[in-house]
């Protein structure tokens, strides 16, 4: 089995609005799946049918090669966007009593609620409540109520909302971490900088569809633009501008370097880098050369202003 | 450990744990037995002194009001009447009763005034009409001869005695001791069903607010959730009354035991002797009004008042529970509470008006019957003694209308507790159950 979860064409309606419209995807075994689009398209309504806390109208969802069922939920561990614990209980015996709701037994819990508390040097909180815990602090403790029942998929909503730097990157180690140990991840956000950073796979969807889904480096090779940043020291800049209008399209750009150079964004259109190269060098010294990669954010807005 | 299981055990101890419930548990009935002492403290106050005067120049009924502890009567028909209603201006005395000096009887009954500057009680007034009438008859009588003894002695008193078919006694003033029973079970269900009810809707609220809901509903299903919470907390309840109960047994206990050797130790020959007198007229009545007390269906009364608190409890609390999910917060509960505080209140009024007229008359019998009311009207019945077909109607009928009901408002909570934002309407809510 090579995919953890499969959702095929999932449709969910709110009496006559239709929040998801024959949605389907696919999530690797051991990935780290970003899953974007804009507020209202449709992620969090997802997200709640693969949990299980609201049903399809129809399609079907495959965990680990099987059709979701009810007891699934001990093997999905979920941070929902909208983060919440009891107030008024204490750190320790919440945590106790969410970990056995996800059907671990009470000493498995204690066992790894001690790794956790351990792990993110937390061993104090054990008897305050939640209301006398920072916003942060009480993140940190939500994170490990999520992880605690060791779930083979993980589905975090906005995981890094509310953390403060330092914190947010203890959290990002943590789910590399668990993605190294075989967790497979799920991961909703508006932050395109993690995405790029930590997720291998993406999907998009806007306006209830699904829009484009795949790998990230294959998202991004359908989008390239055979665009070239380059960087060229020149006696002849007016003679070098001709030549290169004569064949590409130029445009100003910017990128930080030590020379005084020229810096130029070129679309090749039909033509292959080494054409451009072989133009290049016959007029000046090349300080810069780089294909323009899209990036999510240019992916996102793009698609979704389209 | 099954997940309803502990979801009953998380919501038993949370309520339980609370400072609220640990008050209001040992606070509530020492605030009670407080109170009822503080009732008997001030009916046993004397009430300040009042000084009447009195204007007779008659002289016939001043001798007739007797002073005591209340009011003090002074006799100051020597003086002028228009400076006597001058010093009740400078509040010398509490009222000026005038009354004239005129031979003719009918005039003079109509002609008596009394002056204050404050409104005088019903009761002081009727007491002097009276003592003035009775002056006043007497004098009559006198007049046209007739002899006050015979007239005495020809008065016809008329006391019924109550019997049932079945040749033993019945005694005045049981059905009041039955009513207050059934009354006070019956409000007792009603106290409890609000109480808990309500806590059962802030803990949904609660959960809504702080979102942990939705954290929790990836582990669960909505309707075990609801189902832990309504039986955690009803436990709660259950504890709360059994607590009471002892409590109450234990101060019946002291009390008895403190107050029998108040008896022996303080009272003279005097009292006993007083005891022993009443005890020749009204021994009888006391030992039948206990044998009543014992024919009472005490175990039928327990027995259901258990199965009608469940019931009931279950039934308003599932109304409670989705309340709770489809608000935000308690201020938006108001709107939706109204019609399901109102066959509570129903329920009550019918219990101690219409029960305790006819207590298996049509309305009385139909109301035990209806689901919404049956837990209050039929504990009132009980004590009067109702056919067990009956209640076993009414149970099912209770219980039938508790499984559809929670059907629906888990609906309600399985969408409402989702929902932030607006308060919804009725027809929203509607709308929410075919989803």
């Amino acid at each position: 089995m090579s995919n953890i979860l499969e959702v095929n064409n999932v449709l969910k309606k709110y009496g006559d609005y239709v929040a998801l419209n024959e949605v389907s995807l696919t999530i690797p075994k051991g990935s780290i799946y970003g899953l974007l689009g804009p507020n209202g398209a449709g992620k969090t309504s997802l997200i709640r049918i693969i949990n299980q806390i609201t049903l399809p109208d129809s399609g079907e969802i495959i965990l680990d090669g099987e059709n979701l069922k009810p007891d699934d939920v001990q093997y999905i561990g979920y941070m929902p966007e909208e983060r919440g614990l009891y107030k008024s209980m204490k750190v320790g015996e919440q945590c106790l009593y969410l970990a056995q709701l996800k059907g671990l037994s009470k000493h498995d819990a204690k066992t790894q609620l001690d790794y956790w508390f351990d792990r993110l040097e937390i061993q104090g909180w054990w008897n305050k409540k939640i209301q006398e815990l920072s916003k942060g602090m009480a993140q940190k403790i939500q994170f490990v109520v999520t992880v605690l029942h060791k779930p083979k998929l993980l589905i975090l909503d906005e995981p890094f909302s509310g953390f403060d730097p330092v914190n947010a990157n203890l959290i990002k180690d943590e789910i590399i971490e668990l993605n190294k140990q075989g967790t497979s991840v799920i991961f909703s956000t508006h932050r395109m900088e993690s995405v790029e950073e930590m997720c291998d796979h993406i999907a998009l969807i806007h306006k209830s569809n699904k829009l484009i889904e795949g790998k990230l480096t294959d998202v991004k090779k359908q989008f390239r633009t055979n665009s070239y940043e380059v960087g060229i020291l020149s006696d002849n800049i007016e003679g070098l501008m001709y030549d290169l209008s004569q064949k590409f399209t130029l445009s100003p750009t910017n990128f930080k370097s030590l020379n005084d150079e020229l810096k130029l964004e070129i679309n090749l259109g039909t033509a292959t880098p080494n054409e451009l190269l072989n133009t290049l060098i016959q007029r000046g010294q090349v300080t810069h050369f780089m294909e323009k990669i899209p990036s999510v954010n240019d992916i996102f807005i793009k698609t979704v202003t389209e | 450990m099954s997940k309803l299981l502990l979801i009953i055990k998380r919501e038993f101890i949370a309520k339980v744990r609370n400072k609220s419930f640990i008050v209001m548990t040992f606070l509530s009935p020492l605030l009670f037995v407080a109170i009822g002492i503080f009732v008997g403290y001030l009916s046993t106050m004397k009430a300040d002194l009042k000084t009447i005067a009195i204007h007779d120049p008659t002289g016939k009924f001043v001798k007739e009001f007797k002073n005591d502890e209340e009011y003090r009567y002074l006799d100051l028909s020597v003086l002028d009447v228009k400076m006597l209603k001058d010093s009740i201006l400078n509040d010398s005395y509490e009222g000026l009763l005038v009354i004239p000096n005129d031979t003719n009887t009918v005039s003079l009954q109509k002609n008596i005034q009394y002056i204050s500057n404050d409104s005088p009680s019903v009761m002081f007034i009727e007491g002097i009409e009276q003592t003035i009438a009775k002056k006043l008859t007497a004098e009559n009588f006198q007049r046209e001869g007739l002899d006050t003894l015979k007239i005495n002695q020809a008065k016809a008193d008329v006391t019924i005695k109550l019997n049932k078919s079945s040749g033993e006694t019945a005694l005045k003033g049981l059905n009041e001791i039955k009513i207050g029973i059934g009354g006070a079970f019956g409000y007792l269900i009603m106290m409890f069903i609000i109480i808990y009810g309500n806590m059962v809707m802030r803990s949904v609220i609660e959960e809504k607010t702080s979102r942990i809901i939705e954290v929790i509903i990836s582990s669960v299903k909505p309707f075990q959730l609801m189902m832990g919470k309504i039986i955690g907390t009803s436990l709660a309840g259950i504890s709360q009354f059994l607590i009471w109960a002892i409590l109450g047994m234990s101060a019946m206990f002291i009390i008895s035991a403190v107050f029998g050797i108040q008896v022996g130790a303080t009272s003279g020959a005097q009292t006993q002797e007083a005891l022993r007198t009443a005890q020749g007229a009204m021994g009888s009545d006391i030992q039948m009004y206990v044998k009543e007390l014992w024919n009472l269906p005490i175990a039928t009364i327990l027995i259901s008042f258990i199965i009608y608190f469940i019931g009931g409890y279950f039934l308003y609390s599932s109304f409670y529970a989705s309340i709770g999910a489809a608000v935000d917060n308690e201020t938006d509960s108001q709107q939706f509470l109204l019609p399901i505080i109102m066959p509570l209140i129903l329920g009550v009024y019918i219990g101690f008006f219409t029960v305790m007229n006819d207590p298996h008359g049509t309305i009385a019998t139909v109301f035990s019957m209806i689901p919404l009311t049956s837990p209050i009207v039929m504990m009132m019945r009980i004590p009067f003694g109702v056919p067990l077909w009956q209640i076993v109607i009414s149970v099912l009928l209770l219980f039938a209308t508790f499984f559809f009901v929670v059907w629906f408002a888990s609906k309600i909570y399985r969408i409402g507790i989702l929902m932030y934002g607006k308060k919804p309407t009725w027809k929203e809510l509607y709308r929410w159950l075919k989803y």
